[in-house]
């Protein structure tokens, strides 16, 4: 297991996080906002409210403004692009609505994306291979090129590629959006377990309140406009 | 890990990518085609004639006399004595001499009245001399020794008897039908205007204007026959030019100064060297247009691929965001574009060295037989590599604005590219 397991060390902590875009008032603001290992967050909120600008900084995409984001206690404001960069591809994962993977590249070259921009992943195609299969993956679409694969299979595979560096953080930006109701289920079991045994935090992001059960905390946009402690 | 994804990411667009890489390609090779025909003219060019000192012919300009003595171009503005040639020629400078006659030509082909020091001392290219592909050298009046061209175009074999016209065209209304020349020699190619001339003593050029009055033809009855003009007098009057080799370069100006202030009459004496240097510049200049034309092809060429690269990176964008996910910076963006153009272009330059290779050799034999170019097979010059740098390095600038617009996009928006 990762390095991360230490449960005392939060895998997320959020302190006076502001952010605003030029000349309007703030987008929202978090005062305080922790979660230790294994700990899911759902983020619940209408388009506009904020949420892919939070998705942006937590992913270090886009640089803290106020405040301070700390990683598995590594925090973000401290460092410079690249060093956020490289933050990302080692402790954070991420999962899209859809159309998560490199259509040119195959099953297993798309997951081992993520060794090339991360330090080091020990063994790090045995563990594609490893995660493809529990996610339910046959091998012979492992060398097929991604495009070749069904909506609910190219989630499942970009899942192997968000956990291949057993990341602190898995982001998952509404990726039940294009699935039935059926594979929906499936799949947030699928991502909340294997999520678990890597001793991962998810943080999920819809605007389907069903799939609020599935998590430890929520967090609704709306109210972070007025700075309200979630937890 | 980038090379493998520009890889793929260019065989995915494979169609497009062709295209592009079919038209660089052309445009590559038509500069590096361009390029090296400008090599190839110009050291053939310049190799029309060596060895020889000065050119001397009747007060002219300096490229007047070359072009119609060495290039067959053009009429001299006047002939010149014989008599003060043989003055000329006891010069204590003068190693060689060999005297022209020009006026008269063979069907488009002209016509060269000189003598067997034409075979022993003419030299082109880098000092070489004439040799003869078949037969000899003439040794009669009525003999001609023609140049590869003419035996390939006309069809003529050793011992084909060939009529002269009066004049330089191709067809000519005054023949001189009744006295033919023997062909009893035929040059090796040379790859300069010899291959298209034909050679004949200068008593036959004086037999076949013998009986006419100055600058008319015969009146009827008065001809002279074959026969006849044998035992007559055939030594010539006059001259058009001739071309002297000198004991001592050093020599070579004091002698051009003393011809061109010849007493007996207007002479002009030139260089050889300095003159083709004069005319090489003049036509240089088409040939730099020429050049610039190419390159402003490829700019085209390339401006038009810069533009099928924008107008796909939308449809990129999401790939760009996935890249950005899996923690590659922004940079990676830029670089990957720049990549793929690089990879693009390379193929194309490596392409178009093919082609043109493929070209010229398929061409070769076409280009020797019907337009007297020898044209070197291999196109590579020492400036090509600084041809082809130029190319990939204007590829990268120009590949700069789309790539740094992905860049940019990628920067601002981050991963969560709505589509």
């Amino acid at each position: 297991m990762s390095e991360h397991t230490d449960l005392k060390i939060p895998a997320l902590e959020l302190k006076s996080l502001v952010f605003s875009w030029p000349d309007q008032a703030p987008l929202f603001n978090i005062p305080q906002l922790k979660l230790a290992q294994g700990q899911h967050l759902f983020i619940y909120g209408s388009s506009g409210s904020g949420k892919t600008t939070l998705l942006n900084l937590l992913a270090g995409i886009y640089p803290c403004q106020r405040g301070d984001i700390v990683i598995a206690g590594q925090s973000m404001t401290a460092l410079s692009a690249a060093k956020r960069d490289q933050l990302r591809a080692s402790s954070i994962g991420v999962v899209f609505q859809q159309l998560n993977l490199i259509p040119y590249l195959t099953v297993l070259q798309n997951v081992l994306l993520v060794s090339a921009f991360a330090k080091k992943i020990p063994q790090a195609e045995q563990r594609a291979r490893y995660l493809l299969q529990k996610l339910g993956l046959e091998q012979q679409l492992w060398q097929a090129p991604a495009n070749r694969l069904s909506v609910g299979q190219q989630q499942r595979v970009a899942i192997a590629r968000a956990l291949l560096s057993q990341p602190a953080l898995l982001i998952a930006d509404e990726p039940t959006s294009a699935l039935d109701h059926k594979h929906r289920d499936s799949f947030m079991q699928l991502m909340l377990s294997e999520a678990e045994l890597c001793g991962t935090t998810v943080i999920f992001v819809s605007h389907d309140p069903a799939l609020r059960s599935y998590f430890h905390f929520e967090l609704d946009m709306e109210q972070l406009h007025q700075g309200v402690q979630p937890c | 890990m980038l090379m493998q994804l520009a890889r793929a990411s260019l065989w995915n667009r494979k169609g497009t990518v062709l295209m592009t890489v079919i038209s660089l390609t052309i445009s590559i090779a038509l500069l590096l085609g361009i390029d090296h025909i400008r090599h190839e003219a110009k050291s053939s060019f310049t190799s029309t004639v060596s060895g020889t000192d000065l050119i001397v012919g009747a007060r002219s300009s300096q490229l007047n006399l070359l072009l119609y003595s060495v290039f067959r171009i053009g009429n001299a503005t006047n002939n010149i004595s014989w008599q003060n040639y043989q003055t000329v020629k006891t010069h204590p400078q003068v190693a060689w001499s060999i005297p022209i006659s020009l006026g008269d030509s063979h069907r488009g082909y002209r016509v060269i009245g000189t003598n067997e020091d034409y075979f022993k001392f003419y030299q082109y290219g880098e000092k070489q001399p004439l040799k003869l592909a078949q037969g000899k050298v003439f040794a009669g009046v009525y003999q001609a020794v023609i140049g590869s061209v003419v035996a390939q175009k006309l069809g003529y074999q050793l011992g084909e008897k060939i009529t002269l016209s009066h004049g330089v065209g191709s067809v000519s209304f005054t023949q001189h039908k009744d006295k033919p020349f023997e062909v009893v020699g035929i040059l090796a190619p040379t790859g300069t205007p010899v291959d298209q001339s034909v050679h004949i003593p200068l008593q036959g050029i004086e037999a076949i204007h013998l009986g006419w009055q100055s600058g008319g033809m015969p009146a009827p009855g008065k001809g002279i026959s074959v026969e006849q003009s044998l035992s007559m007098d055939l030594e010539p009057k006059v001259i058009t030019a001739y071309m002297l080799g000198l004991k001592a370069k050093m020599a070579t100006f004091v002698v051009q100064r003393q011809l061109n202030e010849f007493k007996g009459e207007p002479l002009s004496a030139i260089l050889p060297g300095v003159a083709l240097a004069e005319l090489w510049q003049m036509l240089s200049m088409v040939e730099n247009m020429l050049l610039l034309i190419t390159a402003l092809v490829i700019v085209a060429t390339l401006v038009g691929i810069v533009t099928t690269l924008l107008a796909g990176l939308k449809e990129r964008q999401r790939e760009m965001a996935i890249l950005r996910a899996v923690g590659a910076p922004a940079s990676t963006v830029f670089l990957l574009i720049e990549l793929e153009l690089l990879l693009m272009a390379l193929l194309s330059i490596a392409a178009a060295v093919l082609v043109l290779v493929a070209g010229l050799w398929g061409f070769r034999e076409v280009l020797a037989s019907q337009y007297g170019l020898f044209i070197s097979i291999n196109p590579w010059h020492d400036q090509t590599v600084w041809l082809l740098s130029a190319v990939l390095g204007l590829t990268l600038v120009l590949g700069a604005i789309p790539a740094f617009l992905a860049y940019r996009r990628a920067l601002a928006s981050g991963l969560m590219v709505r589509l």
